[in-house]
């Protein structure tokens, strides 16, 4: 027990000695939480559109009016034709285009089918689905209001986007990051701190020693499982704080759940260091081995679902996948244990097979 | 303590793929002996250390500590050893105080405990408590590492290359720990490539590619020299080496010092008879002022013999 004590003190004063490291890691979480909020944003705001009218008249000037109005659009220009566009697509002027036929009020009156051409930029699909989308609906409204009602039975299908109905991209990546910080401070900072000990010889010193191998690693890795909730902590806070992302479920069970996962974490790194000799390896292994995989085929930047099918297949073996789903499920559907729990089973199946392979990857001697 | 031997090392074979880094090791250590294994780098010395200290398995042959088999009982012997690597192994950004703490805990124990054992380390080494490791001197260093490989009271000490890369006065002052501990009785096993520290061991023996040359007490190593020596002086230091090596007696030539050592290669040849040719020689090649005594060798002459006939073989 002395021995254990001693390991967690002497791993929390490296810690806290090493200061440039400390302020990286504290820094890390809310840095990124700022980087993806602010500059990687998926969800659509401040679209520029362009109008071409040809015969502006009171219902014409009533549906620039709504698109204004949104907060999701600008209107840069007001044309009489088409012409011209193009060059301001290529330019990046103008997003989307709205094309309206000659008398649209003439039209309206006489119950004559309206022509709307709507161009989007689908230079990138994910944005240009979402843009045609705002935009259509505002088009659509506009002109059942306008068209009288003719006593014909409508049928009018309302789609509304549960837990996120503004598809707020905040709500997306958070979890994400969740993952994404855990996976770095745990896995990275576990795998350095040992393959250190291999590098300087100091693990020739604790391999001497009567302390049996995993007695050594246990001790080393529980200040980093302190710092993992913190960093935790640290990405929901400033989640909340710069973008209101909500937290529905409970927060004890996020807790819980980041806990095993900050455990996974570890062990993978445990894996890690039990086969890199020095301290250069272990990090391009983590970052190369873990890092990828947490952003690419975890659901956090790319949706599973569009992934190539032998990728999703992958996927299954990533913890973060899980780890994700169940830290969507809790914050942004508020979503317990009872619907979690299959993937917490797999994650605690995941840890506990690494927590296996990695103890059994320690030496008891040099090599 | 018991009466078994400190060490008892029979045939140890190590192999790192195709090389051999020990050929069929065998020595013992007597209980309470100061024993050390002189060679110079790359001799095998860290590899036979790190089979006594558990850390490495032999290919072959067996080892002994206090009794104990280094293979099968090394959860016991873990707990029994003092173990000072050769690369400086303490944690650089702890302090002296708090490397100390953390290796006494490793032992379950407390450097309450161990004051009385390293108490001769411990009053040189306070006044630096609150210093971080990394920011010491190098033989500061070394004596932290001694400190902390004895702060679990152990029954033996290994102690490799404790005083490489540290000034002469450390060095002085870690040997007269050394022979402290010892005379506390505790076996200690230590190596070293320098031979003038040979003297301040019990016995020693002479280690040179994965083999043990010669062991024997300092005193005696000398004293087994199987050639002639003498000692040439001269004014011109370097026309003498020449011209002693092209005399077809000589078996071997070094500098040490202000003179030249010569061996001779005729066993059995009278000190006269040498001193008269060997005058004769070295006049034919133009030097004068040239003087030579016949000398007892010294270990240092001794070990230079055997690693130069190891390395002809």
């Amino acid at each position: 027990m002395r021995a254990f004590v001693g390991f967690v003190r002497k791993e929390t004063l490296h810690l806290l000695r090493d200061r440039q490291t400390l302020a990286i890691l504290l820094l890390f979480p809310v840095v990124q939480v700022l980087i993806f909020g602010f500059a990687v944003r998926t969800d659509v705001r401040d679209i520029a559109i362009a109008i071409v009218d040809p015969t502006p008249d009171v219902a014409t000037l009533e549906l620039r009016e709504r698109i204004d109005a949104s907060d999701r659009f600008h209107i840069v220009g007001v044309a009489p034709s088409a012409r011209g566009l193009d060059p301001q697509f290529r330019g990046g002027a103008i997003r989307q285009a709205l094309v309206l036929p000659a008398g649209v009020e003439r039209r309206l009156g006489r119950g004559d089918s309206l022509p709307v051409q709507l161009l989007t930029d689908g230079s990138d699909p994910n944005t240009g689905g979402i843009m045609q989308g705002y935009a259509t609906a505002i088009v659509e409204r506009w002109y059942r209001d306008a068209v009288p009602a003719t006593g014909a039975l409508r049928i009018e299908a309302r789609a509304r986007m549960r837990y996120n109905p503004t598809l707020e991209s905040s709500h997306l990546f958070v979890p994400g990051l969740v993952a994404f910080v855990l996976t770095i401070v745990s896995a990275l900072m576990t795998a350095i701190s040992i393959s250190r000990e291999k590098e300087t010889g100091t693990m020739e010193m604790l391999l001497v020693s009567p302390i049996r191998p995993t007695a050594i690693v246990a001790g080393k890795v529980m200040p980093y499982i302190g710092l993992g909730f913190v960093s935790v902590l640290l990405v929901l806070v400033a989640a909340r704080a710069v973008f209101g992302v909500p937290l529905r479920g409970s927060l004890v069970l996020l807790l819980a759940e980041s806990g095993l996962y900050i455990v996974t974490a570890l062990a993978l790194g445990i894996v890690i260091s039990t086969k890199a000799p020095n301290q250069r390896t272990a990090m391009i292994a983590a970052l190369a081995g873990l890092m990828m995989p947490t952003l690419l085929l975890s659901g956090f930047i790319f949706p599973l679902d569009s992934l190539p099918r032998v990728l999703q297949y992958l996927s299954y073996a990533v913890p973060a996948r899980w780890f994700l789903t169940i830290v969507r499920g809790i914050m942004i559907k508020g979503a317990g244990l009872a619907t979690l729990w299959q993937e917490t089973l797999i994650l605690m199946g995941m840890t506990l097979f690494l927590l296996a392979k990695g103890s059994r990857g320690l030496a008891i001697r040099l090599g | 303590m018991s009466d078994d031997p400190a060490v008892e090392a029979q045939g140890l074979v190590r192999r790192f793929g195709d090389d051999a880094a020990l050929h069929e090791v065998s020595f013992d250590v007597a209980p309470g002996e100061l024993y050390g294994i002189i060679g110079p780098d790359g001799a095998g010395k860290t590899t036979l250390f790190r089979i006594l200290v558990t850390l490495l398995l032999p290919d072959a042959g067996t080892a002994r500590v206090l009794g104990r088999d280094v293979v099968k009982d090394l959860w016991n012997l873990r707990s029994r050893i003092g173990y000072m690597p050769g690369r400086f192994s303490l944690y650089p950004d702890l302090s002296v105080a708090e490397n100390l703490g953390f290796f006494a805990a490793l032992f379950d124990t407390t450097i309450a405990e161990a004051r009385e054992t390293i108490a001769p380390i411990w009053v040189q080494l306070e006044q630096f408590a609150a210093r971080r490791a990394g920011a010491l001197s190098g033989g500061m260093k070394q004596k932290l590492a001694l400190c902390c490989a004895l702060v679990h009271r152990p029954e033996i000490l290994f102690l490799d290359e404790p005083t490489t890369g540290v000034d002469a006065v450390s060095r002085k002052e870690f040997w007269d720990l050394l022979a402290r501990l010892r005379d506390e009785g505790l076996p200690i096993v230590v190596s070293t490539p320098y031979m003038d520290e040979a003297i301040r061991c019990d016995r020693v023996s002479l280690m040179q590619g994965g083999r043990l040359l010669v062991t024997d007490r300092p005193a005696e190593i000398g004293r087994g020299y199987p050639r002639p020596l003498l000692a040439v002086r001269g004014s011109n230091i370097l026309g003498l080496l020449g011209a002693l090596r092209g005399f077809p007696h000589a078996a071997a030539v070094w500098p040490f010092g202000e003179a030249l050592h010569y061996t001779d290669a005729r066993r059995d040849a009278q000190v006269e008879q040498i001193t008269r040719e060997l005058a004769a020689h070295v006049q034919s090649a133009g030097l004068s002022g040239v003087s030579m005594s016949p000398i007892a060798a010294s270990i240092e002459d001794a070990f230079m013999w055997y690693m130069a006939q190891e390395q002809a073989a």
